[in-house]
């Protein structure tokens, strides 16, 4: 009851935050936020498997998107559900970001062994 | 209000909602934050196990467990095998220039804010759900992926649409996941060092000394050689 009656409740419920259900926008906000974090993550690690964690963070807030406009619970008045469509996509997302994750690790590997590094800056050989 | 107002006011879908929102969200950005690699894999595992709740309260229970068993379970573990093997001391944290640090927030702060709008854009999406309760979505997950649909069709969508199963992304995608993995092994594998020819070559450079203390006896350096072919090879 102490937890309940804490003072961080109120401005909670004044947003409408705590006392509505949830919307489709609500898993929106998340899937942007996790697009944002990994590109952000793509964008400034140096760490090739940093580069790597980036895209299955942005592959999940895509996920998250999917799932949001296939949830029959999520779905508002008058709106049109995804249905089994968006569950199936979602899907589909997860097992092509495990092989994704396969072969970029696999070609890591062999970046490692073959300059003794994973940063990537330096894998510049390509470079006219 | 009292607490038990308070506590009857709570809706507890939207607690748990607010709950693992908040561990997705936070943890992602600690992933971005972080500069040790290490630490980065633990909050990538923890991002993704959240987000697995959120597919739950959405309603979409195969899809978390699936979320669990082959991203959490999976790819993480592969990710972390990589860690583990590259992880020699220099490049366990690299370090990014403050100068891309800068940029890189000033692009998120915009890119965040061109998502957000279109989050909150359109309005039928942000009515609260008409709390709909739907059967288990395993079984007509498996049936449309074998090709054939017995869900029921999506409340609000047109009567005419057409509702195929999904049997032949199903078996591309498997196809492609085979042909990925054999790659990937044959891309990750062990590279042998020494060729046989090398190993030819090698014995025959150091057999002339043997061959000279026993002259006369072919037969045993032949052995001798054929030994350290051996040997080499082993």
């Amino acid at each position: 009851m102490n937890l309940v009656s804490a003072s961080w409740l109120p401005p909670l419920f004044a947003a409408g935050l705590l006392g509505e259900p949830v919307s489709v926008t609500h898993y929106l906000v998340v899937g942007a936020i996790l697009f944002t974090a990994g590109i952000v993550c793509m964008a400034i690690k140096r760490n090739a498997l940093g580069v790597l964690m980036g895209i299955e963070l942005v592959l999940n807030g895509a996920n998250v998107n999917f799932v949001a406009f296939a949830s029959p619970y999520l779905r508002g008045e008058g709106a049109v559900s995804l249905g089994l469509d968006g569950q199936v996509i979602a899907l589909f997302v997860i097992l092509l970001a495990a092989a994704e994750a396969a072969v970029a690790l696999a070609i890591t590997l062999n970046f490692y062994n073959n300059h003794s590094t994973v940063d990537i800056d330096r894998a510049d050989d390509l470079k006219g | 209000m009292t607490g038990a107002t308070l506590l009857a006011a709570i809706n507890f879908h939207t607690l748990l909602f607010l709950l693992f929102a908040g561990l997705a969200c936070g943890f992602a950005v600690a992933v971005v934050l972080a500069d040790n690699v290490v630490r980065m894999a633990l909050y990538l595992v923890l991002s993704l196990a959240s987000t697995a709740g959120l597919f739950f309260l959405a309603g979409a229970e195969f899809i978390g467990a699936m979320q669990l068993m082959i991203y959490v379970g999976g790819t993480l573990v592969l990710l972390v095998f990589g860690v583990m093997l590259t992880a020699q001391a220099p490049f366990v944290s690299i370090k990014t220039s403050t100068g891309d640090r800068v940029l890189a927030g000033v692009v998120a702060a915009s890119l965040l804010a061109l998502l957000l709008q279109a989050a909150f854009s359109v309005d039928v999406w942000r009515r609260p759900g008409v709390g709909e309760v739907a059967p288990p979505a395993a079984t007509p997950l498996g049936m449309a992926l074998v090709g054939a649909r017995v869900d029921e069709p999506a409340a609000g969508a047109p009567a005419t649409a057409v509702r195929s199963g999904y049997l032949l992304p199903f078996e591309i995608v498997s196809i492609h996941l085979l042909v990925v993995l054999v790659g990937a092994a044959y891309l990750a594998r062990a590279k042998r060092r020494r060729t046989p020819r090398a190993i030819e070559v090698a014995a025959s450079v150091e057999s002339p000394s043997e061959s000279v203390q026993s002259t006369g006896s072919r037969a045993a350096a032949t052995g001798t050689a054929s030994a350290l072919v051996s040997g080499g090879s082993r």
